[in-house]
């Protein structure tokens, strides 16, 4: 017999504390890492958010000292504020791991991002496409008969509204870098 | 020194370097070079285990024995793998470890070789740091950067991952001496402002407590002398995680015993009603907080950990101090006593007063009559019989050891190793195999349940084979007891697969192993058997047969507060299927 009377569906069924993980505002934050470029970092850092359970929503990577081998990864993500400050405790754990900045808090910061686009149509809708394009300052990188790339840096936002604007232009294929990011200032 | 050698002689230098004494391993095709090395020499004794996972264990309970890193070496793929889930253990549980493996040929690496597995990518997750070292040249290097990242910090396993042509190749070798400077060097001086702070939260606190765990331990024998030291100046009641038993002495003043979900009434009571929580080297595990919304609802937290991703994981702290628990705790006694030793007495003494009726419900309390051993009785009897003798302890996982950390006194750091955070059910007998080795005469006595110890019983045969007197103290309830309780108490008694028929004779075994056995199951044969075991000069099997159906008290039901505990009634306890535990 149970002599513990627990409520049907309440947590204290399991062996664990089962909580609600929506009860929190979620907030998204950039964040920049100063790797040594050895092998297996991209691995360790990526598996630490899965591993854990944290949300990845851009991430880029590339080696920006090739004298010291050191990499650069900017990684945006979501979380509760403790979430966030345990993201970044947890990448400072990580050996090759150097520095864990959080642009969103430290300050204004710039951020970018490159995107392709191939768009295909003849007529009025290739026309419309060039136009726009023009108007969000992208580039045509590539061009046939029935076919346009466009190549575009900017926020990711800007990015995601003139992908909506080409969709029933005909986009064909979209290609992201991911974001870039780096403090204003000195 | 000649600095020109191969792989396989490298890594022996390297560990001499390190001044490591024992290794603990299995030998395979993939680190036959380094087995070659061995042979060759006298300077570093080899263990050989019967199974990759003992080894890992033995190595642990060295570790945590002696305060030095643990030395493993295994082959590549199965013995890589099989390595896993000491990792594990010695990660979560903060034990630093060194673990070397061989691997295929770098030229054959990605091909599906034979005994090829990605160990680095297994281990990844579960190691503080790994390497594949491709180059013979950067293999000294690696080792000693590897028992540093092992041994300083938070500290925790690494693996080092060393291709077999590697290990046949010359290179040059690195002394420790000649390591650049290192890249990992985590911060061990608190902060002096907060460390104030946390004097000044001393000095006015009503009803404070130390919450201390493994942390201490870690931090080394003289961060232990500290907070003792601490403790009895300010009168301050402590408790400790499973992992901290021993840090403060259990026979001192203001000792409450173990916390959590098993632990004592009063430690939980004292948890949930403080005002001011200093946690000191311990982690706000889940078997230690209950209800997270609900834990110690009136206290400030005060939070000391040498590992800032343990601040603020689980419990917000109000005054976090990053530090090594040594260093903050001897800043702290400073400022403290320079400050005029000053505590809250009046209230002091009621908050006292408070915690001796806690204590005087006797959570503990058992009844022991009739014809059956309570494995409670079984440990007061150990404990009695060995208080006074140079003794450690290992166990396994399940209700043996939840009875172990209540019924045996800890009076020293380093005493007890036992498998907190990952409860690896195959634990105890190997690594008390590795504090037989590191303490060949003191008395290492592994507390085990039937479950358990089946699950690495092999290692009898190292200790066979290496004269390691261990005692296998096996509370035989014919049961996987704690999850035949959680049945009980959460699964209406439907007790599925925890009863394990056709269960060895523990006595016949230990003959068959050339060791001794001896049953007992009389309450009154009891001391005589335990007298007989200590007295026996070599490994015993000792199967103690238990009560079948006993709890574990007192109790947290998971998802509750430190103030809802189940308690064992002593009344009513025999009376099978009520289990006479009552909701407080
Ligand atoms: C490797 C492993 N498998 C499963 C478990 C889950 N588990 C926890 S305690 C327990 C029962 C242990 O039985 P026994 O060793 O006889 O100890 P008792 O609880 O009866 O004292 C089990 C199965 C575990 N902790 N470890
Ligand atoms: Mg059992």
């Amino acid at each position: 017999m149970s002599v513990l009377n627990i409520k049907k569906g309440s947590s204290a069924h399991s062996a664990y504390d089962l909580k609600d993980p929506n009860s929190m505002v979620i907030e998204s934050h950039t964040l920049t890492i100063l790797v040594d470029n050895e092998a297996g970092v991209l691995a360790r850092v990526i598996g630490l958010f899965s591993g854990r359970g944290y949300n990845i929503e851009s991430l880029t990577v590339a080696e920006i000292n090739g004298e010291y081998h050191q990499s650069r990864i900017t990684i945006v993500t979501t979380g509760t504020p403790q979430v966030i400050e345990q993201i970044k405790a947890q990448l400072g754990r990580i050996i090759p791991v150097h520095k864990v900045h959080d642009l969103t808090v430290e300050g204004p910061y710039v951020e970018r991002e490159l995107a392709m686009f191939k768009v295909s149509g003849t007529g009025d809708q290739r026309v419309e496409a060039l136009r726009l394009a023009d108007i969000f300052r992208a580039n045509v990188v590539d061009s046939t008969l029935e076919s346009f790339v466009f190549e575009m840096t900017g926020k990711s936002e800007k990015i995601d509204a003139f992908a909506e604007l080409m969709r029933p232009l005909g986009l064909q294929e979209t290609a992201r870098t991911g974001v870039a990011a780096m403090a204003r200032g000195a | 020194m000649e600095r020109q050698m191969s792989g396989a002689k490298m890594i022996i230098q390297a560990l001499k370097d390190q001044d490591v004494e024992v290794v603990f391993g299995y030998p395979g095709g993939a680190v036959l070079p380094i087995y070659d090395e061995i042979f060759l020499q006298n300077d570093i004794r080899h263990i050989l285990v019967r199974h990759e996972q003992g080894a890992l264990h033995a190595a642990e309970g060295y570790a945590r024995s002696t305060g030095k890193p643990g030395v493993v070496l295994v082959t590549s793929g199965p013995g890589a793998t099989n390595a896993v889930t000491g990792l594990t253990d010695a990660l979560l549980d903060s034990i630093p470890l060194v673990v070397l493996t061989g691997q295929v040929p770098t030229f054959m690496i990605g091909n599906d070789a034979f005994q090829e597995a990605d160990t680095v990518g297994i281990t990844r997750p579960c190691t503080k740091h790994n390497w594949l070292v491709k180059d013979t040249n950067d293999l000294a290097a690696t080792i000693h950067e590897g028992f540093h990242i092992a041994t300083s910090g938070r500290p925790g396993p690494v693996l080092i991952d060393i291709p077999k042509d590697v290990q046949f190749a010359d290179g040059t070798y690195t002394p420790p001496t000649d390591m650049a400077k290192n890249r990992y060097n985590p911060v061990v001086k608190g902060d002096i402002e907060k460390i104030t702070a946390l004097a000044e939260l001393i000095e006015r606190a009503e009803k404070p407590i130390f919450y201390t765990g493994g942390g201490v331990i870690n931090s080394g024998v003289g961060a232990s002398q500290l907070l003792r030291e601490l403790t009895d100046a300010t009168g301050i009641p402590i408790t400790s995680t499973l992992m901290g038993l021993g840090a403060y002495p259990a026979s001192g003043e203001n000792w409450l015993g173990m916390l959590g979900m098993h632990g004592l009434y009063e430690a939980n009571m004292a948890m949930h009603g403080s005002d001011l929580i200093i946690c000191v080297g311990a982690r706000f595990d889940d078997r230690i907080t209950g209800r997270v919304e609900d834990f110690a609802p009136d206290a400030n937290i005060v939070h000391i950990d040498i590992d800032p991703s343990s601040i603020n994981k689980i419990i917000p702290a109000d005054l976090a101090i990053i530090g090594d628990v040594g260093h903050v705790l001897e800043d702290l006694l400073k400022v403290w006593k320079s400050r005029g030793r000053k505590t809250n007495k009046p209230a002091l003494k009621k908050w006292w007063g408070q915690i001796d009726e806690w204590k005087a419900r006797k959570c503990l309390a058992y009844t022991q009559k009739g014809k059956i051993i309570k494995p409670q009785y079984a440990l007061e009897r150990l404990q009695a019989l060995t208080q006074d003798m140079d003794r450690y302890i290992t166990t396994e996982v399940g209700q043996h050891q939840m009875w172990a950390a209540q019924y045996l006194k800890f009076d020293e750091p380093n005493r007890l190793m036992t498998s907190g955070g990952l409860g690896t059910m195959g634990y105890g007998t190997p690594s008390s195999m590795g504090v037989q080795m590191a303490h060949p005469d003191s008395l290492v006595i592994n507390i085990a349940g039937e479950g358990s110890w089946l699950m690495n019983m092999q290692e009898m045969g190292t200790a066979m084979q290496y004269r390691l007197r261990t005692k296998q103290f096996i509370l035989n309830n014919e049961r996987l007891g704690m999850v035949r309780q959680w049945q009980e108490l959460l699964h209406n008694e439907r007790y599925s697969e925890t009863w394990q028929e056709a269960l060895p004779d523990f006595v016949k075994l230990a003959d068959a192993f050339g060791c001794k056995g001896i049953r007992v199951s009389d309450p009154d044969d009891l001391d005589d058997a335990i007298k007989d075991m200590l007295a026996y000069d070599g490994p015993v099997i000792f199967d103690c047969l238990v009560e079948k159906h006993e709890n574990c008290f007192p109790m947290i039901p998971s998802g509750a507060p430190h103030n809802e505990m189940l308690m064992g009634d002593a009344n009513t306890q025999d009376a099978i299927g009520d289990s006479g535990a009552v909701l407080v």
